[in-house]
């Protein structure tokens, strides 16, 4: 199957310096160098430390994704990069490097959306994605449900968070029990030891009038309000806090606002593919959740496997793949890194 | 040799190709673009216009030469990641020169201040006496230069002309290409190993984390 285009896949939108390398749907090299050891004290992602941190790792992880997938740069058909939306300064080295990359190798060049590359990823676990699907990205910046009609170039926003990110709200609830950042994995594994049933906190927008203005939007930051009185409260009182019990009802909360959100989306619009996607659906409870429920209504649910829902340029090179197995037309050289590229534009050939 | 200068560290946004050999540098065509915010926009499209210009392709560089800084971040890495990857992708070596040298080396006999912008109401600067570089670079507010020379050249030094208090020369404002590549071609034609392009911060990086998903640009430009 030689004839599958080849392609490379830079991500560099927040702290991962990722490149990939797909033939077709199959997943050839899925480089990463993180920055997130030195970004862990500061309780977040630091801009300008990940931007240096991705310069440096470039040409390093280039060359291992090269090695591991055993192809040179003069076999691939394009070079896809995520163009938007993320940190304007981490971006723009990925995106300088995409086009000295594609221009040296006289490549065509593909500016990608990183949430669209969030939801190709998939197709090198599950192979071709049926369409229409409606997508669940929860990650660290974005929590967000999409109609995608045509992975191509037709997505369509449904509702996003109106405040934090659902894996911005595991990184500070993990904060408020003296868990590590980033505050998921160890969540996850704490609420494995809690009851979720045991503390009843609160489902954001989903009250009737809620469902009205906000159907398919999220809000977590009542949530983790509610967390931070609830640890306080027992602070104060002189008792320990059970902190299994704590993450466990957290994360119930979390994942039944997720999960009934998606369901609805998919009942409404009439679609029967779910796929989650972004860090967060990493998450067991998530996963079980949502497959759960989903099965229910004879809807199938995809999430790829956790290595692949985190930033990575596989994912970004698996959008590429299908963008040129597509004919979308690439993108200029002159593209810009867009910090706040909208989730509508898939790829920069859209403004073409 | 054929041989590509790119230049980042200033608002101008720089790409030269040259001939090098024996005789010296011989610049076959150059691309200045002064626009602080668009050295991702600019550099890419300026490499592929001097090359056309020159009608010549990318496959016949023997080196490229980048000039490392000290420059805003953002902007420096720009230059710095294009010409790692280039030279990767071609299998040639890289080799990084002092920005301000690309200023110094180009103002003429004497001794010479270059400044240039470094935002935040600093300059960076460094001397020079006869083009060769006596002192710097380094990061400071204007006033707290030892301005010592008979002129100033660079952006910097035409934006706090008066802070500085020494003649100011117009020309060369940025960082000049050819004379970039030149300050490298001693290494390109001894062959010298291909050097990892060190950029010159010379500022730590502000440590404030990103701020959270609702002010985060991704998360603002998601639609409702
Ligand atoms: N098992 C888990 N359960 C819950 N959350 C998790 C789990 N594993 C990771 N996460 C969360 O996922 C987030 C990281 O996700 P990801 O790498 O996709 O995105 P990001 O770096 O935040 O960037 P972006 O939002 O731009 O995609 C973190 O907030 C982390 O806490
Ligand atoms: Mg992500």
């Amino acid at each position: 199957m030689t004839d599958e285009p080849l392609v490379l896949g830079i991500e560099t939108s927040c702290d991962e310096t990722g490149i990939g390398v797909v033939r077709g749907t199959t997943l050839l090299a899925d480089a990463v160098a993180s920055s997130m050891a030195e970004h862990a004290k500061f309780g977040g992602v630091v801009p300008e430390v990940a931007s240096r941190a991705h310069l440096e790792a470039m040409a390093g992880t280039m060359r291992q994704a090269l090695d591991t997938a055993g192809v040179r740069l003069s076999d691939v058909d394009a070079v896809a990069v995520t163009a938007g939306p993320g940190l304007a300064g981490a971006l723009l080295v990925g995106v300088a490097a995409a086009k000295a990359y594609a221009l040296a190798a006289g490549k065509p060049l593909y500016g990608v959306n990183h949430l669209s590359a969030h939801v190709a990823v998939d197709t090198l676990e599950h192979g071709p994605l049926p369409e229409p699907a409606i997508a669940m990205l929860v990650s660290g910046g974005h929590s967000s449900l999409l109609m995608v009609e045509d992975l191509a170039g037709r997505v369509e926003p449904l509702g996003a968070t109106i405040d934090d990110a659902a894996g911005e709200a595991f990184d500070k609830v993990a904060r408020l029990l003296g868990l590590p950042f980033p505050g998921g994995p160890p969540i996850d594994r704490a609420a494995r030891d809690g009851d979720p049933v045991s503390i009843d906190f609160p489902r954001g927008l989903t009250g009737p009038r809620d469902l009205v203005r906000h159907r398919f939007d999220f809000s977590f930051s009542g949530l983790k309000t509610a967390v931070a009185r609830w640890v306080e409260a027992r602070e104060r009182t002189g008792e320990p806090v059970p902190v299994a019990d704590v993450a466990a009802s957290f994360q119930e909360a979390v994942c039944d606002v997720l999960s009934r959100k998606a369901i609805d989306a998919c009942r409404t619009r009439g679609v029967d593919t779910l796929l989650v996607g972004g860090g967060v659906a990493a998450n067991s409870r998530l996963r079980a959740m949502v497959t759960e429920r989903a099965a229910a209504y004879g809807i199938t649910v995809r999430i790829p496997r956790p290595k692949l829902c985190t930033d990575n340029g596989a994912m970004v090179a698996a959008l590429g793949s299908h963008l040129v197995a597509a004919a979308v037309p690439p993108s200029t050289l002159d593209i810009p890194a867009d910090s706040a590229l909208p989730v509508t534009t898939v790829s920069l050939a859209d403004r073409l | 040799m054929l041989v590509l200068g790119v230049d980042t560290a200033t608002a101008a946004v720089t790409a030269v190709l040259a001939e090098v050999d024996a005789d010296g540098v011989r610049e076959l065509a150059s691309a200045v673009t002064v626009d602080g915010r668009a050295h991702g926009e600019r550099l890419a499209p300026s490499v592929a216009e001097v090359l056309t210009r020159a009608g010549r392709t990318v496959g016949e560089l023997s080196a490229v030469v980048a000039g490392t800084g000290p420059g805003p971040f953002t902007g420096l890495r720009v230059g710095l990641v294009t010409a790692t990857a280039m030279a990767q992708a071609l299998g040639v070596p890289t080799y990084g020169v002092c920005s301000l040298d690309a200023l110094g080396a180009a103002a003429g006999p004497g001794r010479v201040l270059v400044a240039t912008d470094a935002r935040r109401r600093e300059v960076y600067w460094a001397r020079y006496v006869d083009g060769v570089r006596t002192d710097g670079p380094a990061v400071a507010k204007p006033a707290d230069v030892h301005v010592d020379a008979e002129r100033a050249v660079g952006d910097g030094a035409g934006k706090y002309a008066e802070v500085l208090g020494v003649r100011i020369v117009p020309e060369p404002r940025y960082p000049v290409g050819a004379v970039l590549v030149g300050l490298a071609a001693e290494r390109i034609l001894a062959g010298a190993p291909g050097e990892v392009l060190e950029p010159r911060y010379l500022r730590r990086p502000d440590v404030t984390p990103a701020a959270p998903a609702a002010t985060r640009p991704a998360a603002a430009g998601t639609p409702r």
